[in-house]
């Protein structure tokens, strides 16, 4: 699929020739199967093909961004296929919602892949053997090409031709004689435009191979960690997300761990954020895999675009929020601190989530599971509430509230379903398993007393950091392979190449009759001045001065 | 950082004043358009001139037929020679608007260049950080360009249609998009922000006109498909070979920046987000765009796809383009809409 244009390769008579005509009689048997493998493989590797099969992967490509995809965002795709009733689960079956895992879409690269070798491979080869031939001979009649001069030169055609190499030097030439004592150069120039064009696909190639050894050996592992946690890498068990690539199992993460001391984010007025910043601390190999010492921390900020890079495993700071503590006195006197991580669920960071009770003191058998306690609600980091309903009206904790209900009775966790860290499961209200009681607006310090006595006291907050561990050890071969494939694609798109001939015949009185010839094969790029100042060089006198304006 | 707010007022009056300007050099240029002499009439209407037969009249679109501007011989055949004409002819007016049209132009992109400049200088960074800033920038690119290449080519007439769309674009990023000079969230804070932004704004810009001459490339040759009628205003356009030279000439200009914006982005993100590529909705277009371009770069060298098929192709990846640059951020929210953090 590289770009033909045949300068180097080809004899130029054959370029835009017609196919030859007179198909060959039908082979039979095996020889039809090979003939129809040919056929295949030459229509493959043909630009037309190429060219079609180029425009179906972007064809392809637009679901990908027009279609929400589950492994973007999940929540996002599953509410599309609850709109679209009929086409959504139609849609999801031919992988619509995974566009590029899906086995439509790695037909197509693949097969626009292989029609690339394809025609790399030849070309490449025809490139080293062009490399190592000599200029093409001299046409017999240089006035059929496209720039063609003839200029009467002084001295011998030895001397002349003499004169016309010292100034091509940057030029691959070759002299032949022809009879009659007629000498003739033959010079071409630009080959680095194949060059570039044979690197730029070979990049391409090798960019696809970087990409598919990141999807089989790198993971993604996130976690939330409250200020003042912290987590040791080594297992993918210790992350609350883990998406691994396809030959990873899991064993062989290498150990670091991470507190994060405290996290913080600073806004302007207008409540836009400037900076998210979570002081952590690490330490990795030896010293991280001594789960009891205390050595070798290395205290950091973690940034937003600025990870922290240890051997090849890179951790981001991806999200954060806020988690409330409570402080519940049970009817027996007993005082409980519980806190949990709630979810944003806005952009002034009122978040949701539920801090579950479930073995009350003071209770035994059955009645434990009677008195199980809930608190459901928001944190308001900026707490407003107009007429008792409370959001959050900045996302920076300048007056922090919680607005939360009561639920006693059975939480429903012994059944082995899962449940939402974030919520209560709404079919134990329902089947009034689960009381709903009262509900109070708090700040800081304040309380609340239920039915039977007990207290509730909002005691202040925590912010929590979403981290992310990321590893791709192809990513840096990506990167080297689309450097080379941007030089290759500037090599190939600016280096103009030329073939111009020189033939030099024997004139009367001691001086030569020079006809020169050129050809541009370069798209677009035409000779331009440059013609002119090849046929100076035959020509024994200065050349005459720069012709005014640009003749393009 | 404080935002210095006398700096964007005087930023918003640039802005202003470049999209006055370039309304005011739209409608310059549409006049001087409707009223060029094509290719083949100038030349005809030359010969007329000097042969200028006694009671031959100079009219105005060059054909015997049109409306007089100058009588030339048969006011004069009395006082002057035959065939001579006898004052200097006047400059037609669709000249004279073409002349103001591109001095207004190039007082317009004085103006938004300032406009830029003081924007980035109000707000403390480089004047990338949204939309309309963004939009700002790429219309500029495109004058930009559009100057570039008339100062080569002095006689090149489509200044009207570079116009249309960078009028649009003023307007909806003056009218739409415009936001007050503000401080840049966290995800944004990165010096690769502003090299991949830049690019993709500068290339986006440059292949903005490239598709507008594909445009034309198009229009031309199906009115010279369709008979050529001399008498028809598409008359008026560039020879197809030049069409097809300025839209290729600037698209492998642009390709390897949109290539280098690309790279860059990808080399942001694996700081940003953790992986170099995600697949967001605004780099699958980004890539479909350079599918399509590198699609046109081979078409135009294969036997069967060069003219009007390539220049659909290129007409393609600039929908694309523009597609990715609005609809994407406007309306599919992924990770560029900035939604991450807060």
């Amino acid at each position: 699929m590289s770009v033909r244009d045949d300068t180097h390769l080809r004899n130029d008579d054959q370029l835009d020739a017609p196919p030859a005509s007179a198909p060959p009689p039908p082979p039979r048997g095996i020889g039809a199967w090979v003939a129809f493998a040919r056929n295949i493989w030459r229509q493959l590797t043909s630009m037309r093909v190429a060219l079609i099969l180029l425009f179906m992967l972007a064809l392809a490509s637009l679901p990908g961004a027009l279609l929400p995809q589950w492994n973007l965002n999940q929540a996002k795709t599953a509410t599309f296929l609850i709109n679209h009733p009929t086409l959504g689960p139609i849609l999801n079956r031919l992988g619509f919602f995974g566009v590029f895992s899906s086995p439509w879409y790695a037909a197509i690269y693949l097969a626009l892949f292989t029609s690339l070798i394809g025609c790399l491979v030849p070309r490449t080869w025809d490139f080293v053997k062009a490399l190592r031939a000599k200029p093409v001979p001299t046409p017999r009649n240089l006035f059929r090409l496209p720039h063609q001069a003839g200029v009467a030169a002084a001295g011998e055609p030895e001397a002349v031709a003499g004169r016309i190499e010292a100034g091509m030097a940057r030029w691959r030439r070759t002299r032949r004689s022809e009879p009659a004592g007629v000498l003739t150069i033959s010079a071409e120039k630009g080959f680095l435009r194949e060059v570039g064009n044979l690197v730029f696909h070979l990049s391409l190639l090798g960019l696809l191979a970087a990409i598919a050894v990141g999807k089989l050996l790198g993971f993604e592992g996130t976690i939330v960690v409250t200020e003042g946690g912290g987590f040791c890498s080594g297992s993918p068990s210790v992350y609350d997300t883990f998406r691994p690539g396809l030959l990873v199992d899991g064993t062989r993460l290498a150990p670091f761990c991470v507190d994060v001391d405290s996290f913080t984010a600073e806004y302007t007025d207008a409540g836009q954020a400037t900076l998210f910043n979570a002081a952590i601390r690490y330490r990795t190999g030896a010293a991280a895999a001594d789960a009891t010492g205390t050595d070798g921390w290395t205290a950091r900020n973690l940034q937003v675009n600025d990870p922290l890079r240890i051997s090849g495993e890179r951790l981001y700071l991806l999200g954060h929020g806020f988690t409330p503590s409570f402080q519940v006195t049970f009817p027996n006197g007993e005082v409980r601190e519980a806190s949990q991580t709630f979810q944003p669920s806005d952009g002034n960071l009122t978040s949701e989530g539920a801090v579950k009770f479930l073995n009350p003191p003071g209770y035994t058998g059955d009645e434990v599971r009677q008195h199980q306690l809930a608190i459901v609600g928001i944190f308001a980091p900026t707490a407003h509430s107009p007429g008792g309903v409370m959001t959050s009206i900045a996302p920076a904790p300048k007056n922090p509230g919680v607005a939360i209900q009561l639920y006693r009775g059975d939480l429903g966790m012994e059944d082995g379903a899962s449940q939402s860290i974030f919520g209560i499961d709404q079919r134990q209200v329902d089947n009034g398993k689960l009381t709903k009681l009262t509900r109070a607006n708090l700040m800081v310090g304040e309380s609340m007393t239920l039915d039977d006595g007990t207290t509730i006291t909002f005691t202040g907050y925590k912010q929590w950091v979403q981290l992310q561990t990321s590893y791709d050890p192809a990513q840096g071969y990506a990167l080297i392979f689309a450097i080379t494939l941007l030089t290759g694609l500037m090599l190939s798109l600016t280096i103009k190449r030329r073939r111009v001939w020189y033939r030099i015949k024997p004139g009367p009185d001691g001086g030569s009759w020079v006809e020169v010839g050129g050809l541009a094969r370069t798209d677009q790029a035409g000779y331009g001045e440059e013609f002119d100042s090849l046929v100076d060089l035959a020509r024994d006198r200065p050349p005459p001065l720069a012709k005014p304006g640009s003749s393009r | 950082m404080a935002i210095n707010t006398t700096l964007e007022a005087l930023s918003d009056n640039g802005f202003g004043a470049a999209a006055a300007a370039y309304t005011v050099a739209l409608i310059c240029s549409a006049v001087e358009f409707s009223s060029r002499r094509t290719a083949a009439t100038r030349s005809a209407g030359r010969e007329y001139a000097t042969v200028g037969a006694p009671g031959a009249l100079l009219t105005r679109d060059g054909t015997p037929g049109g409306v007089p501007i100058v009588p030339i011989a048969g006011a004069q055949a009395g006082i002057g020679h035959i065939g001579r004409v006898g004052n200097e002819p006047k400059i037609p007016w669709g000249e004279r608007f073409g002349k103001a049209g591109l001095l207004v132009t190039i007082l317009g992109f004085a103006a938004h260049v300032f406009s830029i400049v003081t924007r980035g200088m109000s707000a403390g960074r480089m004047p990338l950080g949204n939309m309309y800033e963004f939009t700002s920038l790429i219309c500029a690119t495109v004058i930009g360009v559009w100057l570039a290449v008339k100062l080569r080519q002095r006689a090149l007439g489509i200044g009207v249609f570079v116009l249309i769309p960078v009028v649009l674009l003023m307007y909806v990023a003056g009218a739409i998009l415009h936001t007050p000079a503000a401080v840049l969230q966290p995800a944004l804070n990165s010096y690769w922000k502003w090299i991949h932004v830049t690019t993709i704004s500068i290339s986006s810009g440059i292949l903005l006109f490239s598709g507008v001459a594909s445009v034309l490339y198009i229009v031309r040759t199906r009115w010279e498909v369709r008979g050529a009628r001399p008498d028809s205003v598409w008359a008026k356009l560039p020879e197809p070979a030049t069409l097809d030279r300025i839209a290729y000439r600037t698209a492998i200009l642009a390709f390897p920046l949109f290539t280098f914006a690309v790279i860059t982005g990808a080399l942001w993100a694996e700081v940003a987000w953790g992986r170099y590529w995600n697949w967001d909705p605004k780099e699958t277009c980004a890539f479909i765009t350079w599918v399509i371009y590198a699609g046109y770069l081979h078409a135009r060298s294969t036997a069967g796809w060069r003219g009007t098929k390539s220049a659909w192709i290129s007409v393609v990846g600039f929908a694309s383009m523009m597609f990715n640059l609005f609809f994407v951020n406007m309306v599919i929210s992924g990770l560029h809409s900035y939604a991450g953090l807060n």
